[in-house]
């Protein structure tokens, strides 16, 4: 089985967000950039069918900028095989991320896509459906479990009741929680190897597909700041308060 | 134009997501259709019709429809998107499941859990956990867009006498098939909706130590939240997660106790009227988007709360 994850590099999620005072966008520039959490789950799913004799290829693909080799890199650092950065300068639409990534599939002709359930940047949760559908391959978002046993293929999707078990098959396009498994931390000599493993790039502008925004950002502001709260001396204060003050209970 | 909304459903009811994604309708367009898909909806389809907002429910009954597989929905959208100038579903797991797929089919991009309404064709969403608000235009052929339940009201529920049209299944080959759900029965009110939320995180330490909050919950007819941190411990389940990649809430009163605060954790919260945060260390951050702080043990002050409502109450009765 051949697995293709994709990856994508987005702001650390420890940074404090700033807005950009032109109010054009997030500030992006000298600021801490990491694997998408998530992302990070689908290497790790990834590496650990290959350890368990279900994968024989795992490969990563990103699109971006250059900058975007660091998450390609440190993927291969957690046992990916070898990558594909596809170059571009402009930040994609979900849409066109999928679209993208499905010329790549096309091939490539991995059994199995992962990829996170969503990127924290924009929130989108978007781009695996969108896959899925493009492909016309079975889809399964937000898994928790994952166990592949003679092409089937069965996940627990988190829903907001709760969990959901489905069973499919190969091939598949599946998005990860942050609960499928806990990404390892690649090691110094793992770091060192990845950086002598296959790094493809590959120009967006060769693969003759439209790739242009469909929407565009006004402006992006602040949310709104809560105003100051006070401390409470104890749980008596609290409660008067919160009956009186709040008239909340 | 008319505008299509996706309904959330058991089959049986209404979810609450759906009259709220209703109410974003109506900032669109005076002609909203409600679109059902599932199994055996007919009582369904009768007390939908009674919405007053909506001027048609549509039906698509069949078995193949009961657990809601996107890849057999999605397609059924798509066939009647050309009648609508805006798609919406609400932005819960069911939505943000399936609407994506009719995006692909129809070829336009989507924009995710809108908050806000400006224009046709200008909306307002969250980025990077609600720490930037972002305002984006767009004059694609249709415009597809999941709701966020908390921005706005829910619709009422009586008062109208939509039209009521059975559109034919169209059969997908698919090959997925459905094996379980596994659904925490409660008393307590629905999480997204409830009027108080008591949230614990991994200060509460373990799953037993939640009933201290169950029993706060049960006090104050609330539901029941928790952190991530609370969730990946085992202490709940994940249908209880509040935050960035787990629920929005927005209740009167969200009490966050032994929750420290992290940005992801308050994207989900931070819209809540009234939050109180209870927790033993002063420096948690928590505190700097509580309108009420308590600095003390949980342990100590939970059932210290408990008694003092049981106070309010033989006084108040
Ligand atoms: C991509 C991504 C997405 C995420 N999504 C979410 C999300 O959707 N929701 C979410 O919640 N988190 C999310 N997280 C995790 C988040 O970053 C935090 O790790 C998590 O919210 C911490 O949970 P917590 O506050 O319960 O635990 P901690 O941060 O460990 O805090 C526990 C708190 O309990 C207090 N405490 C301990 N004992 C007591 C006591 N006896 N009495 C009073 N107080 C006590 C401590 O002082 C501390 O402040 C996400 C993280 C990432 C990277």
């Amino acid at each position: 089985m051949k697995v293709l994850v994709a990856v994508k590099r987005v702001v650390d999620y420890k940074v404090q967000i700033r807005v950009k005072s032109d109010n054009s966008g997030v500030e992006t520039q000298n600021v801490k950039m990491s694997v998408n959490p998530p992302d990070e789950n689908a290497i790790e799913e990834a590496v650990k069918l290959k350890e368990q004799g279900l994968a024989n290829e795992i490969i990563s693909v990103s699109i971006g900028d250059d900058k975007s080799q660091d998450v390609l890199r440190t993927s291969m650092a957690m046992g990916i095989d070898r990558s594909i950065l596809v170059k571009s300068q402009n930040t994609l639409e979900p849409l066109a991320v999928a679209k993208t990534l499905k010329i790549i599939i096309d091939k490539e002709k991995p059994d199995l896509v992962l990829m996170g359930k969503q990127a924290i940047d924009d929130d989108s949760n978007q781009t695996g459906q969108i896959l899925s559908a493009l492909l016309n391959w079975p889809q399964g978002c937000f898994i928790s479990n994952l166990k592949i046993e003679n092409n089937k293929v069965f996940i627990s999707r988190e829903i907001d009741e709760g969990i959901e078990n489905l069973e499919t098959s190969l091939p598949a396009v599946l998005t990860c929680d942050l609960r499928l498994n806990t990404p390892r931390f690649a090691s110094l000599p793992n770091i060192m190897k990845a950086k002598k493993k296959p790094l493809e790039t590959i120009d967006i502008d060769t693969l003759g597909i439209d790739t242009s925004s469909k929407i565009k950002t006004l402006k992006v502001i602040e949310p709104p700041k809560r105003k100051a709260g006070i401390m409470v001396n104890d749980v008596k204060e609290l409660v008067q308060k919160l009956k009186y003050e709040a008239k909340v209970i | 134009m008319s505008v299509l909304v996706v309904a959330e459903h058991d089959n049986k009811n209404l979810k609450s997501s759906t009259l709220n994604t209703i109410s974003a309708a109506e900032k669109l367009s005076e002609d909203i259709h409600l679109l059902i898909l599932g199994n055996k909806i007919e009582d369904l389809a009768k007390s939908s019709k009674s919405i007053q907002l909506v001027k048609k429910v549509i039906i698509c009954d069949h078995e193949k429809l009961e657990n809601q597989i996107p890849e057999l929905s999605s397609p059924i959208i798509s066939n009647l998107a050309e009648n609508y100038s805006h798609i919406l579903a609400p932005s819960s797991t069911f939505g943000k499941n399936l609407l994506p797929r009719v995006s692909a089919q129809l070829d336009v991009t989507q924009i995710s859990d809108i908050i806000g309404i400006e224009s046709q064709d200008t909306f307002i969403r969250p980025i990077y956990a609600g720490n930037a608000i972002s305002y984006v235009q767009t004059n694609q052929k249709i415009n597809l867009m999941t709701i966020r339940p908390t921005s706005f009201e829910k619709c009422e529920e009586a008062g109208g006498d939509a039209a009521v049209e059975n559109i034919p299944f169209i059969d997908s080959e698919v090959k997925t098939t459905f094996v379980s759900r596994e659904v925490s029965k409660s008393d307590r009110p629905e999480l997204g909706n409830a009027r108080v939320v008591v949230s614990g995180g991994r200060g509460l330490e373990n799953s037993d130590n939640f009933k201290l909050l169950y029993d706060l919950a049960d006090k104050l007819n609330a539901a029941v939240g928790a952190s991530r941190a609370a969730v990946d411990s085992g202490y709940i389940g994940n249908e209880y997660q509040v935050g960035q990649t787990g629920k929005m809430v927005a209740p009167e009163l969200y009490i966050a106790v032994g929750i420290s605060g992290a940005i992801q954790h308050l994207a989900g919260m931070k819209e809540s009227k009234v939050i109180v945060a209870i927790n033993k260390d002063l420096e948690a951050p928590i505190f700097n988007i509580a309108d009420y702080g308590l600095s003390s043990d949980l342990f100590q002050a939970i059932p210290e709360i408990i008694k003092e409502l049981d106070l309010l109450n033989q006084i108040e009765s």
